[in-house]
């Protein structure tokens, strides 16, 4: 039974966490190149030289005594996000979408004071967020407006993709929609959904919620079979120019669509989660040695590009 | 050669080392692969500490006399600067003596005894001095008198005498006399008192000092019984329970005679007895006797160590069989735990509570813990006052825990003390924060787990095979390193994967 499901398993070319962490992020992420996607200003430093687009940056806090001048930082603003920046998985973030007299607005809709941000900023820089609970420091953020096309398949929060790169070749996409039931957060583990994206054209494959197939957003009611991802072909140039700029052979590219400026990097991760086979029902690791297996990989971005569509094109590959 | 070829090369070697050292040891020098297939061997270490003050010292402390029921393997006196000789007329005692000493000194005197299996104590045959009255104070001439005329009528003979006397001097018959006696004679122990009351009422009588033989025993006092002798022959009585005869594991230190120790030139002294059992076989013995056979692995023996950094020892040895169950839960099957090592931290813990009172006692805690936290959390503190605040905290728990317990007649909770509280501190904090980001339900899980694998490490390490081989085999530490040298190569799923990624393998 339980060697009939690892044969299975195998077969099926799924990719366990302890494969994941031996057989490639040990073996294709350097470990000094880890600050440079761990480190958010140094991310966004590195995307400017490579024309990737990220948020802007408004502000620095890296010591509790400039938290007293926060309200001057923040008052002009409508719109913005804070994060830690070090953090990962999304914790510790603050969106604030709006305002209400002094109070800021969550996109829950609940208010936040001026103090109530001030905690969190000093919870960030004490470092419970951060990897290793290192001292952080803040960055305020320019609030992404996402595209009314794709705010539909979402509850509250912003639904983002994220692309897993292969030593420069993205080699599986999903979308995290967030539910109600994921408190607005973008977090399968949490409940939101996963949709599977074709790699190729950025359309749906199926989507999933916790361990179950849905049609729709539990929320919304959206189906999600009608989903197309817009100026996809941009997101996969992006995908692939991130391993340029990394230097990192297993990376996962969180990217949101912005209504105005289109694709941006939200967060690379050098230690993505293995939920994307979840979401597309295919296994990673088939497709991982099908790039190991290739010749050549002095390739430009676009090259990779069209590799990556010639390879994994419309007959999704079995066994 | 690659890295992983280099790991399976250095991991076998360390497993083929082990192995080696191991078999050679258990076949070859015949230590026990079992437990308890062999005799107990008695480390025994009595520990004197004093302080000296720049004049001459002379210590005497009285040593065991050869007894029919233990026999005595090997004898240490460690007393650098100092000069050495045993007396041996009448009673052996040890003499230390040094021209000038100052500030506080130690000195040890270590002894290996082994059970003679079936041998029993046999009445000592020798014939008792006369008895000489005991010289009481007015206040305690009235109660002993009372005493001693209330046992008279309940008794018929020396030793329920005796038994009626130890009765009423340890409350379990109710005395007023005995009360007043005890008090007037304040400072003197139950023992003392009772051979005072029998010389009185002319029966020979005279003290026995000794120790019970209990695995890892530190820094206990003597014990005392007494022993009594009916005209015909001696007759012991344990002072706290009256029973007769020689309570079971006593080792008898010392037999009449007035003190334990003497000392000219110093002061504050204390002798203290630290007691090891160790599983050696009979031959095992032999070669540590004959020193001159001894191998380089005998003797880089954990056993060479003085007692008390062996019974550290003892515990470090099965961090690693610890350690060795976190990585297979974590590798293999996939098991979230809170913090990497926690949970050996929290096995070790529950070494000392036992394991119902240690889960209680922790999960209690934490839950306390994290409702205090909670509160903690809506005001604006930084983060390391924050974890400083929970860290008192705990240790106020653990205080008021103690004390109710205590009030409760609820000992077991004393050991509460055993746990980390730094760790526990931190993992309030670190569960605190899980559940405001992802809610209780991964709190549980987290919890559990951790708590699980405490569980299967504590099972581990307290079971009586694993804690002998990892104690008398310490090579086998280079087993487990290789063991773990491999696991961490291992890229096959886990456990939990099985049934995460289930859904991408059915229809």
């Amino acid at each position: 039974m339980l060697w009939n499901t690892i044969a299975k398993f195998k077969r099926k070319g799924i990719l366990g966490m302890n494969a994941r962490n031996v057989a490639y992020i040990a073996r294709y992420n350097d470990r000094h190149r880890y600050p440079l996607v761990d480190d958010k200003l140094k991310t966004k430093e590195a995307a400017r030289k490579y024309n990737i687009k990220v948020p802007d940056l408004y502000g620095v806090i890296r010591y509790t005594a400039e938290l007293k001048a926060l309200g001057d930082l923040l008052n002009p603003l409508t719109g913005f996000a804070v994060k830690p920046l070090r953090g990962s998985g999304g914790k510790g973030i603050i969106i604030i979408t709006g305002r209400d007299g002094d109070a800021f607005v969550k996109p829950s809709g609940k208010m936040m004071s001026l103090r109530d941000i001030r905690r969190d900023i000093s919870n960030i820089l004490s470092g419970v967020y951060s990897l290793g609970g290192r001292p952080d420091t803040a960055i305020i953020e320019s609030l992404v407006r996402g595209q009314p096309d794709m705010l539909k398949y979402s509850f509250e929060g912003l639904p983002d993709i994220r692309v897993i790169v292969f030593r420069g070749f993205p080699v599986m996409a999903m979308m995290r929609c967030p539910t109600s039931l994921s408190d607005g957060k973008a977090n399968l583990h949490q409940g939101a959904v996963g949709v599977g994206l074709d790699i190729c054209t950025g359309r749906a494959i199926r989507a999933v919620q916790r361990s179950t197939l849905v049609d729709r957003h539990p929320d919304s009611g959206v189906d999600f079979s009608d989903l197309a991802i817009p100026d996809w072909e941009e997101i996969l140039l992006l995908a692939a120019k991130c391993y340029d700029m990394t230097g990192l052979g297993y990376i996962g590219c969180d990217f949101v669509l912005d209504e105005i400026r289109g694709p941006m990097i939200l967060e690379l991760n050098a230690r993505p989660g293995l939920a994307v086979q979840i979401a597309n029902g295919i296994g990673l690791k088939t497709r991982l040695e099908a790039i190991e297996a290739l010749e050549h990989f002095d390739l430009h971005a676009e090259e990779r590009v069209a590799l990556v569509k010639e390879k994994f094109g419309s007959h999704p590959e079995r066994g | 050669m690659s890295p992983k070829g280099q790991v399976y090369l250095f991991a076998i070697l360390f497993i083929l080392i082990g192995l080696g050292l191991t078999i050679y040891k258990s076949t070859v020098l015949q230590f026990p692969l079992l437990p308890d297939t062999e005799r107990k061997v008695w480390d025994i270490e009595a520990k004197i500490t004093f302080d000296s003050g720049n004049t001459p010292l002379t210590l005497s402390l009285a040593l065991p006399a050869k007894q029919q029921q233990y026999r005595i393997l090997d004898e240490v006196f460690a007393s650098s600067g100092y000069g050495f000789t045993i007396e041996d007329n009448h009673q052996r005692r040890a003499i230390w003596t040094r021209r000038e000493a100052s500030g506080p000194q130690t000195l040890y005197y270590r002894l290996k005894i082994t059970d003679r299996s079936g041998a029993r104590a046999t009445p000592m045959l020798d014939l008792p001095e006369t008895v000489v009255p005991p010289i009481w104070t007015p206040a305690e001439e009235t109660a002993a008198a009372g005493l001693i005329r209330t046992a008279t009528e309940v008794s018929a003979e020396p030793a329920s005498f005796t038994q009626q006397l130890l009765k009423m001097m340890n409350g379990q018959s109710i005395s007023q006399d005995a009360q007043l006696l005890l008090e007037a004679s304040r400072g003197d122990s139950i023992a003392q008192i009772t051979i005072k009351l029998l010389n009185a009422a002319d029966i020979p009588a005279r003290m026995v000092r000794g120790i019970y033989l209990e695995n890892r025993h530190y820094n206990q006092r003597a014990e005392e019984i007494i022993e009594i002798h009916d005209g015909r022959q001696w007759i012991f009585f344990d002072p706290k329970t009256a029973a007769r005869g020689v309570p079971e594991n006593f080792f008898m230190w010392q037999r009449g005679g007035q003190s334990l120790l003497d000392i000219i030139g110093g002061y504050n002294s204390r002798v203290r007895f630290s007691v090891l059992g160790n599983d050696i076989s009979a031959k095992a013995v032999a070669l540590k006797e004959a020193q001159t056979e001894a191998t380089a692995l005998v003797d880089f023996n954990i056993y060479s160590l003085p007692l008390d950094k062996q019974n550290i020892f003892k515990m470090l040895l099965l961090v690693p069989i610890g350690a060795l169950v976190v990585v297979i839960f974590r590798v293999l099957i996939g098991l979230k735990t809170s913090g990497t090592f926690m949970p050996v931290l929290i096995a070790l813990a529950f070494i000392q509570t036992t394991l119902a009172a240690g889960v209680l006692i922790l999960v209690s805690l934490v839950a306390v813990g994290l409702w205090i936290r909670s509160y903690l959390s809506k005001l604006d503190m930084l983060m390391v006052a924050r974890l400083a605040a929970v860290l008192i905290t705990v240790v106020i728990l653990m205080a008021g825990f103690s004390v109710l317990s205590y009030k409760l007649g609820l000992d077991q909770v004393l050991t509460i003390t055993f746990f980390p509280m730094i760790i526990i501190a931190w993992t309030i904090e670190r569960m605190s924060i899980i559940w405001e980001e992802e809610g209780p339900r991964e709190v549980v899980t987290q919890g559990g787990g951790s708590l699980i694998v405490s569980i299967i490490a504590y099972l581990l390490m307290t079971n009586n095979f694993i804690e002998h081989l990892t104690y008398n085999f310490p090579e086998i530490l280079l087993i487990e390193l290789g063991i773990i040298m491999i696991l961490g190569q291992y890229t096959g799923y886990r456990l939990t994967e099985l049934k995460r990624f289930r859904f991408l393998i059915e229809k």
